[in-house]
């Protein structure tokens, strides 16, 4: 079987990953799920949305217990870097 | 298929889904198709006095590509069969 881009995410399954999104967001949290589309499913995740205010880069936080991700708004997804 | 069926098995359960132009819709998912398109009922919408031609709306139709988000409960989701269900997408899809 060869190693396709995909295989990345399914052995981040059960694992803390960091996925970046269009619109200046990021999240992160356990990855429960994807597919080919890179639709994902997050558990207890944490939402970033960055914004400039007068060239200030602010920034706004939610948290989920369970979030669906509809893959087009997905850009990148990796394991999630140590802080 | 994976998401088709984790969101069918979703219907009349309470969500929340948000949209790619900020608008937050809660309400009980009535039915899903394989666009991901959406059915909710009894919908109240988080941010109304930003989106105040929404309030009066109770039943509606999302087109799935809008979608930004859906927002789950935890308690609703069995997160084991989840990632058997996508470990088993992944390898079918390999062919």
């Amino acid at each position: 079987m060869s190693d396709t881009p995909l295989d990345l995410l399914r052995l981040n399954l059960d694992e803390k990953v960091y996925v970046k999104l269009r619109g200046a967001r990021k999240l992160t949290g356990t990855l429960q799920a994807f597919d080919s589309h890179c639709n994902i499913v997050l558990s207890d995740a944490e939402e970033t949305i960055y914004e400039l205010v007068d060239g200030n880069l602010r920034f706004e936080t939610k948290t989920s217990e369970m979030i669906f991700v509809r893959g087009d708004s997905v850009t990148l997804v990796t394991a999630q870097p140590e802080e | 298929m994976l998401f088709f069926s984790f969101l069918k098995t979703l219907v009349d359960q309470e969500v929340t889904v948000e949209l790619k132009n900020d608008i937050e819709l809660k309400g009980t998912l009535k039915s899903v198709d394989q666009f991901l398109n959406l059915k909710l009922d009894n919908i109240s919408c988080n941010n109304n006095a930003k989106y105040p031609h929404l309030s009066s709306v109770r039943n509606i139709f999302i087109r799935g590509s809008t979608v930004r988000y859906v927002y789950l409960n935890k308690s609703i989701v069995d997160t084991n069969l989840l990632q058997d269900a996508a470990r088993r997408e992944a390898v079918s899809e390999k062919k």
